[in-house]
């Protein structure tokens, strides 16, 4: 079996196109086992893009992406593999909004792992034991505050197991009082080994649980590197700018 | 600050909300009051000094006039009223038929015309303005003149699998009909159909409350299946028999026979409201947000449980209200029939005015069933709404 150690995504100069507009420049990014990466960067920057390419909402047009070993390509059932190895938290939540809390995170077990009910709702109440919010279970997405709604998103992911979890931007549909809740439980997941692809401009998140950050704009990595030297010392004028930005409001 | 909150204004009545809408309720009542008083004064005026009667006594009387079609018995001594209720048996055979085909084919054009195979697209695109920029009688012209009488002599009749017979005369199908014993049959079919459908909804929602597995798919389709094989046995085997068409002499015997103008009609209809439906279907599928979508595929459902288990149930709540209103103009529509020779609701209640001369009563008598036929169907469909609606924030 795979090492620790091991590159469970590999991006090797990925491109993207909308139309003419060239939205990812040759990304290149590894990420161990057990990884927790922050992305971060302008509005624009292609953060969304790329952590959309890893399972494959956004096609990327040259370039390779491989997930735990599977190549993402035209394969459909490669992309059905890794769409079940990686779970993903929207901005937005994006809850099924005609189905009990319960229903959202048993759906894909039920119908893709086709795990019995009975497992699949006996891992969903641990999961919600997980974020926090057990009682929750028979309301609808529409009777939740956002932050439980984004906890509700955190368990429905998790539910399919995966090995690498997907963050877009999980914080910012969020009031201030409700962040922390959700920052919580994505701490917790990140200290109990989950590989976790992170885009957040949670500074106080990416000091305490990242292992490694990376700074894009305009379609390119622009600055890599562990916390510490991203915060005291980033060598690119760009990076420096950007963080005495987000850092001052 | 407290002395500011103690002091309360006192509102005055003009800008009062509540006595601002009540006054409104009362103003808006008494003029629609006066204005339908006014109305059936005139109405009763017009009426008796034209010699115009507005009894009802005719509806006993023999029609005397044929009826072509009917799935009811009927022959011209029986009386107005049955021959209206022939029309109106007619109407409901159209409109319901026509009504569950419309759905299932403009469901189907719909997601075709949503669909990112360039063929099934652009054939969806075709189909749909076709059937918008026609006029529906010249649509139920074209079906009736140009293809169901065009069709073969009873001689040179098609041949389908069934037997199905068609031709120029209209179809002949084999049909399932009940033997002496069939009641029994037909009684524990519907009540096992009954039983598993309350059991179905009855053990769900335990599930849902408890958690537990209440095993509803195989208990209901047991009762489903073992209700109809009880009936079977104490039918005594046979509680159907076949009843197939012959050919006697010139023509076809037995069977079960729709008309060319029930054909016609059928076809028009379904074809013609198909066209509005997958456009109501495209509509509601493209309102559901594409964030659910993403959110499906994230979590690995297949592009088709996407769409049954996410997408659909969505749309629906956007696609009734709009799919109520296609029902109703289906109906309506069924009313052209006159044009083609259908034994319709309203070519009924219009050969029952030259027989009988009471062009006002039997006008109220039809357009008070069409109003009856909407209101049911909306009623029901409002029942089905308000169920599928959910909380949104
Ligand atoms: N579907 C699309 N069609 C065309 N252009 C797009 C599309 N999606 C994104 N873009 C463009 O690609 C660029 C990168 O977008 P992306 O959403 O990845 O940015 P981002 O870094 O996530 O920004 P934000 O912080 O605002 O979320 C932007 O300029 C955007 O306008
Ligand atoms: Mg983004």
């Amino acid at each position: 079996m795979s090492q620790d150690n091991e590159s469970i995504i590999v991006a090797r100069d990925v491109h993207k196109w909308y139309g003419k507009f060239h939205a990812l420049k040759g990304i290149n990014m590894d990420v161990k086992k057990r990884e927790v990466v922050v992305i971060f960067g302008p509005s624009g920057s292609g953060k969304s893009t790329f952590i959309r390419t890893i399972n494959r909402l956004e096609v990327h047009q040259r370039g390779q992406i491989v997930v735990d070993g599977i190549e993402l390509s035209h394969d459909v059932r490669n992309i059905e593999q890794v769409r079940m190895e990686t779970g993903m938290v929207f901005q937005q939540f994006n809850l099924f909004p005609h189905l009990t809390v319960m229903q959202n995170i048993v759906l894909a077990p039920v119908w893709v792992r086709k795990w019995p009910q009975e497992k699949a709702e006996e891992i969903a109440n641990e999961l919600l034991e997980r974020v926090g919010i057990p009682e929750q279970a028979e309301k609808f997405p529409g009777q939740l505050s956002g932050g439980q709604q984004q906890r509700v998103a955190i368990a429905r992911a998790l539910a399919m197991q995966p090995k690498i979890m997907l963050f877009d931007e999980p914080t910012s549909a969020l009031d201030p009082e409700m962040i922390k809740e959700v920052l919580d439980v994505m701490v917790d997941l990140a200290k109990s080994g989950m590989t976790m692809l992170v885009v957040t401009h949670e500074m106080g998140f990416a000091r305490a649980v990242a292992d490694r950050m990376f700074f894009f704009d305009q379609g390119q990595i622009v600055e890599s590197g562990a916390p510490e030297e991203i915060f005291q010392d980033p060598k690119e004028e760009r990076t420096k700018l950007f963080l005495s930005q987000i850092l001052s409001q | 600050m407290a002395a500011n909150i103690q002091a309360k204004e006192k509102i005055p009545v003009w800008r009062d909300e509540r006595y601002l809408s009540a006054a409104t309720q009362i103003i808006s009542s008494i003029v629609v009051l006066g204005l339908l008083y006014w109305m059936a004064e005139n109405f009763t005026e017009i009426t008796q000094q034209r010699g115009i009667s507005l009894s009802y006594k005719f509806l006993s009387e023999p029609a005397g006039f044929p009826i072509s079609e009917s799935t009811i018995p009927y022959d011209p001594t029986m009386s107005f009223g049955r021959a209206f209720l022939v029309g109106l048996v007619n109407t409901l055979n159209v409109s319901v038929i026509g009504i569950i085909f419309a759905t299932v084919l403009g469901f189907i054009i719909g997601l075709a015309r949503l669909s990112s195979n360039w063929l099934f697209n652009r054939l969806a695109v075709a189909y749909i303005e076709f059937h918008r920029n026609i006029p529906l009688l010249v649509l139920l012209f074209l079906w009736y003149f140009a293809v169901f009488n065009r069709l073969p002599s009873v001689k040179d009749s098609i041949v389908l699998p069934g037997p199905i017979y068609l031709n120029l005369r209209g179809l002949y199908l084999t049909w399932p009909r009940l033997t002496e014993t069939g009641n029994i049959f037909l009684g524990l079919l519907i009540g096992g159909l009954v039983l598993a459908i309350l059991a179905w909804n009855i053990l769900i929602r335990i599930r849902e409350r408890t958690g537990r597995e209440t095993y509803y798919v195989p208990i209901a389709f047991g009762l489903l299946i073992i209700f109809p094989l009880i009936g079977w046995f104490a039918a005594g085997g046979n509680p159907i028999w076949l009843d197939v068409p012959v050919l006697e002499g010139f023509n076809y015997k037995n069977g079960m026979r729709l008309t060319p103008e029930f054909g016609a009609i059928l076809v028009g209809l379904t074809t013609y409201t198909a066209a509005f439906i997958a456009e109501v279907i495209r509509g509601g599928i493209q309102a559901v947000q594409l964030g659910q979508t993403e959110a499906a595929r994230a979590v690995g459902l297949r592009k088709t449980h996407v769409l049954r288990l996410i997408v659909i149930p969505q749309a629906m709540r956007i696609i009734i209200p709009p799919l109520i209103s296609q029902y109703l103009n289906l109906t309506k529509n069924s009313s052209l029939a006159l044009a083609i020779g259908y034994q319709d609701l309203f070519a009924i209640g219009k050969v029952t005015i030259n027989q009988a001369g009471r062009a006002v009563p039997v006008f109220i008598m039809v357009m008070v069933t069409y109003l009856m036929l909407s209101l049911i169907t909306s009623f029901i469909l409002n029942i089905y709404n308000r169920r599928i609606q959910f909380v949104e924030r």
